[in-house]
């Protein structure tokens, strides 16, 4: 059986100003998408993530955060982008992030995301992401809240293939 | 602001050799009751089913069922924690027939809709062992929703040969709902 587990593109962030984190031409050739992020941003803020640029207000997501302490959870409608909401904070130094992407490329479904994060600061969350368009994800954005994505901060894009 | 980009197209990834696809369905027109995975070969240490769903029954949820070896008796449990928006919960199912699956979109959703979620099935083939899954998963319908982290096991020691999916309240899985199966090597 063929391997089906593929790296398509790895973005480490330089010293240089870095705002956005961009993901283009993506291949529909895969079933699903993976994407990792591991890193931080320069100031405490909240980031987006957008898939083909579109800034409408197609965007909605269900989330839930544990802190060791209490657990929220929050829903937001109508938005402009997926918010890395609460999570990201410049305090923690190191952040992740694991996004499924199931089924980007069908042009029949509205898009739904699933995400994974945690920070050394000692929050672990997940999330639910719609995206209210029946377009195939051919690009993903990852927009700092901040100024600037911190340097060393990594975002890789892995594809799946299905049989 | 400044933009780092990656054409993602220009790369050739290296595939990682660990990682397989078994099988893949896709639900067509009409919808069907279950989806089921059937000679399953234990020769993966662990099995992952990626997949979107959406059930026909007359509400805005559903939720899925897993069974293994087409095993109908009481050897299944759930556990899981979820949040919907409004409140964050957590639940279990004990000596069920199933192993339940997070929330799914269904016929009272809004169209193009569907739910996701990522199983995985550790140490299947073990002759030893109880089996225990862990699912990851969830809907959102932009004012509704549900997100969901949840075990299941199965009492039983056998190798896991066959899996059947099927909707908890609904008659049928709709067109475009999608199963992928994976298995995952060990060293």
């Amino acid at each position: 059986m063929a391997s089906t587990y593929e790296k398509i593109a790895t973005t480490t962030v330089s010293g240089s100003a870095t705002a956005t984190v961009t993901f283009s031409s993506i291949s529909s050739a895969y079933t699903d998408l993976v994407c990792i992020f591991v890193g931080n941003q320069n100031a405490a803020a909240t980031a987006k993530l957008r898939y083909n640029n579109d800034t409408g207000s197609n965007y909605s997501q269900t989330d839930i955060v544990g802190s060791g302490s209490a657990v929220s959870n929050q829903r937001r409608s109508n938005t402009d982008s997926f918010r890395l909401y609460d999570i990201l904070l410049s305090s923690n130094p190191i952040n992740t992030f694991i996004f499924n992407i199931n089924n980007y490329s069908n042009t029949t479904t509205y898009k739904t995301i699933l995400m994974r994060s945690s920070d050394s600061g000692g929050e672990v969350g997940m999330a639910v992401n719609l995206w209210r368009s029946t377009s195939a994800i051919n690009r993903l954005d990852f927009l700092t809240g901040a100024t600037n994505w911190s340097a060393g901060s990594t975002f890789t894009l892995y594809g799946i293939l299905k049989a | 602001m400044p933009i780092l980009g990656t054409l993602a197209s220009q790369f050739s990834g290296k595939p990682f050799s660990s990682f397989e696809s078994i099988a893949t369905v896709t639900v067509g027109a009409g919808g069907v009751a279950n989806v089921e995975f059937t000679s399953i070969p234990a020769t993966y240490t662990h099995l992952q089913i990626r997949g979107i769903a959406r059930t026909d029954r007359a509400s805005t949820g559903d939720w899925l069922e897993i069974q293994f070896n087409t095993d109908t008796a009481s050897n299944y449990s759930d556990h899981y924690l979820a949040g919907n928006g409004a409140s964050a919960y957590a639940g279990a199912n004990t000596s069920a027939t199933y192993m339940e699956v997070n929330r799914f979109p269904a016929a009272s959703s809004t169209a193009s809709i569907f739910g996701v979620f990522v199983t995985d099935i550790l140490d299947y083939a073990n002759t030893n062992k109880y089996k225990t899954i862990r699912n990851l998963g969830g809907n959102d319908q932009n004012g509704s929703g549900e997100v969901h982290l949840g075990s299941g096991n199965w009492r039983s020691t056998s190798a896991i040969t066959s899996i059947k999916i099927m909707p908890g309240a609904g008659t049928n899985l709709v067109q475009y709902s999608q199963f992928a199966l994976y298995g995952i090597k060990g060293a």
